[in-house]
């Protein structure tokens, strides 16, 4: 066995544990912290189920941003739904038999991945060029861009330019998720791109990425405007009942 | 330190976004609380000598409790969404002022000692040590919030500025190094009872007072009763509507719809305010405290419902919090809550805003109206910034802005709304809320007015309005104050029940002068 592979296996396993620990912790974090006044931004929904469509039209739709900025929302939503159809797409390289669903949004997922990257470079050239958002930029802003450019495009690149042997990738991600060690191939493009991913989940529970599982904690989105009808109370605050 | 003199922002001709000038606001500082103002609300009298570890462990403190911070502190991606929508901003230029930047000013602590990647790579993720610099900044700034919450219409995670400025705040106090306005004004309506610090037999002369003029201009007998035990209702509302104009009209006007509708109310010596600035502090222990007095009243007067008069963050208060502050509300299963809310009505909604009991008056015909008593008018309606985004009222959403607006029209015969990007959900704030509606930071507040200033100024050009009603009272006391630094008339601000005032007609009002007018023809 190569020592790039063991390498490789090892930068995924590290990952992959540090992804799902440390995104479990800050989950739980999240949901155990309380929240003890109802602060929902109104108009709110007035039921659970009403509170479920909003956030759905938040995460889906990325509505608040729609209202506030055309550019943003275009390049932003752009990015994640290609994104979502990219990792959709991956998901035959984890599969013994691929689902059907799967199969099915290949080609969708292969054409996303230019969309992807598109809407990425549009958020960097407003990062760049805008006062106003340059002025919040730190280091850590630009290198989370380069970062996901450098995953999409390495990634294009073996898709449409310089072909990987895709067979042995997929061979060596089975082998991963069964413990049986299979060899990686060796050319850049795949290297640097699995790579990027690995760093990408390493970086994940620690960045501001966490805005993925922090929207749905979110208490101006995800509370019931039910104030006068319900009592809301945290358990640190009816301690003060007493 | 006396003012300095500052230039009225020019009102811009289509909306536009200014060019950032660093800095621009950075001298604005509004006073720091003395010594027994910070202690008589359970905070150290001066900056401790410690701060810089108290003011971490304080953060820590409310990361733990209030999950919002703790989510707000970690998914902000520096997407740009908020950084035009501040109307302190948009007034100022100053780039501090954009809603992440506020943010950032505490968020770059908070990456410094509570995550991984601040601790270690600090110049990556722009996270930086509290120094005395740093807390400065966070005294000038999170001074210069009015914790509007327009911020967080737009933040694709829902990230509240007004939580982080709250948060902010807390800190600070928890320091010794509170805000003089926030903080006397807290003493006063605990020590008092009202925020003016207005003493019982004042209030009551005061309120005798009104009840004249309402009954000479009337020819009826209308009371605004003060302590009465066993009153149905029990008027909350704002000390300013004691004894500032145009506040004055406003409480004018509940008087006439309480007697015109026939029911018993009251007023509390104990609980004379509705305002709470608790809230702009952040301080849920002192809230409770301040809440705690209506709940108070509410028990010694036996009365069965609470209604809240003309006033935004007071009605955020109210609707949103009391039931989990005291249990003014419905629905508790804890036998503190219960205690209260057995003895209170819950056919109505509890507490019930003034605007939904006159709206629900008016539509069981149990209020008559002459609307050219307002024809001298052509109104348009400023959303107040904690109604439209913190609360509702009625059954719907939206019901905080149609039911106001409903109110008016049934009072007036001439209404425009302004620009609906400067209304309803993304309405400006009035430049004054949240704290800030103090002198020393006067220049602030004219210029944060801009927005609202802009859209007003168009329809008093366009559609001849020359009566803005609001129902809040930091709105008409801000209001009455900056426009005329805009060249608009201080008097066309008015409280939404001073329009129903000039338009209800009580039962068996006229009556009288009409016999003689009789006689006269005969």
């Amino acid at each position: 066995m190569s020592f790039l592979t063991v390498l490789y296996a090892l930068l995924f396993y590290t990952a992959t544990a540090l992804f799902i620990v440390g995104l479990a912790y800050k989950i739980r974090q999240y949901a155990t912290t309380p929240a003890p006044l109802k602060i929902p931004t109104t108009p709110a929904p007035t039921t659970t189920s009403g509170v479920v469509l909003r956030m759905a039209r938040e995460v889906v739709l990325f509505e608040s941003l729609f209202k506030s900025n055309k550019w943003i929302w275009i390049f932003g939503w752009m990015f994640h739904v290609s994104l979502a159809l990219v990792i959709l797409r991956h998901f035959r390289y984890f599969q013994e038999s691929v689902w059907p669903l799967i199969v099915f949004i290949q080609p969708f997922g292969m054409y996303a991945g230019f969309f992807m990257v598109l809407g990425l470079l549009g958020l960097w050239v407003r990062r760049i060029f805008v006062e106003r958002i340059r002025y919040i930029t730190s280091p850590s802003d630009h290198l989370m861009l380069a970062l996901l450019v450098g995953i999409g495009f390495s990634g294009l690149m073996m898709k449409f330019v310089e072909h990987t042997d895709i067979v042995a990738v997929k061979a060596f991600f089975l082998g991963l998720m069964r413990f049986d060690l299979q060899p990686l191939p060796t050319d850049a493009p795949l290297l640097i791109h699995l790579g990027l991913v690995a760093l990408l989940l390493i970086i994940f529970p620690f960045s501001k990425l966490l805005h993925a599982p922090g929207v749905f904690f979110s208490p101006t989105r995800n509370q019931v405007d039910n104030p006068r009808e319900r009592r809301h109370l945290a358990p640190w605050a009816a301690e003060l009942d007493k | 330190m006396a003012a300095a003199k500052f230039d009225t922002p020019n009102m811009r001709e289509y909306p536009s976004i200014p060019a950032l000038q660093p800095d621009a606001t950075a001298h604005l500082k509004s006073f720091p609380a003395a010594p027994d103002h910070n202690t008589f609300l359970g905070f150290p009298g001066e900056l401790v000598e410690n701060w810089q570890d108290k003011a971490i462990e304080k953060m820590g403190d409310l990361l733990g409790k209030y999950r919002g911070f703790r989510v707000f502190m970690d998914a902000c991606v520096k997407c740009g969404s908020c950084t035009d929508k501040c109307h302190y901003f948009q007034g100022t230029s100053d780039p501090k002022n954009m809603p992440v930047a506020r943010q950032d000013l505490l968020r770059s602590v908070y990456r410094r000692h509570f995550t991984l990647a601040g601790k270690y790579l600090p110049w990556l993720v722009g996270a930086r040590d509290l120094t005395r610099e740093v807390l400065d900044e966070w005294y000038n700034y999170f001074h210069q919030c009015s914790q509007c919450r327009r911020c967080s219409v737009f933040c694709p995670y829902g990230i509240d500025t007004a939580e982080v400025s709250m948060a902010a705040r807390e800190i600070m106090d928890s320091i010794g190094y509170g805000q003089k306005y926030c903080n006397e004004i807290l003493g006063k309506v605990q020590k008092v009872g009202n925020n003016l610090g207005l003493p019982g037999p004042a209030l009551e002369a005061t309120l005798e007072e009104f009840a004249e003029e309402i009954s000479d201009e009337t020819g009826c007998d209308v009371k605004i009763p003060l302590d009465v035990e066993g009153a149905d209702v029990l008027l909350i509302t704002p000390s300013a509507d004691f004894f500032a104009e145009p506040h004055i009209d406003g409480l004018m006007g509940y008087a006439k719809v309480f007697h015109a509708a026939g029911i018993s109310w009251t007023v509390s010596t104990y609980a004379s305010e509705a305002a709470n600035f608790s809230m702009f502090i952040g301080s849920y222990s002192n809230m409770k405290k301040v809440a705690e007095r209506i709940r108070k009243a509410a028990i010694d007067l036996k009365v069965k419902r609470i209604v809240v008069g003309e006033c935004g963050h007071a009605w955020r208060v109210a609707y949103s919090f009391w039931n989990t502050l005291t249990g003014v509300g419905s629905g508790a299963d804890d036998p503190y809550a219960q205690q209260l809310q057995k003895q209170l009505d819950h056919s109505y909604p509890i507490p019930q805003h003034i605007c939904e009991l006159t709206w629900d008056l008016i539509q069981q015909n149990k209020l008559t109206f002459d609307k050219s008593g307002n024809d001298h008018r052509t109104v348009t309606f400023h959303d107040s910034c904690n109604v439209a985004r913190a609360t509702r009222m009625g059954t719907e959403p939206g019901g905080q802005f149609d039911i106001p607006r409903n109110v008016i029209k049934a009072v007036c015969n001439n209404y425009v709304d302004m620009d609906p990007d400067t209304i309803r959900e993304v309405t400006y704030c009035c430049g004054g809320g949240g704290g800030l509606l103090t002198d020393d930071l006067m220049e602030l507040r004219v210029k944060g007015a801009l927005p609202r200033m802009e859209a007003l100024k168009r329809v008093i050009d366009e559609d001849k309005v020359n009566a803005m009603a609001a129902i809040c009272a930091i709105c008409k006391a801000q209001f009455a104050k900056v426009m005329p630094y805009y060249g608009i008339p201080m008097d066309t601000i008015v409280s939404l029940h001073q329009l129903v005032k000039d338009a209800i007609i009580l039962p068996g009002q006229g009556e009288e002068k009409a016999e003689p007018a009789a006689e006269a023809t005969e």
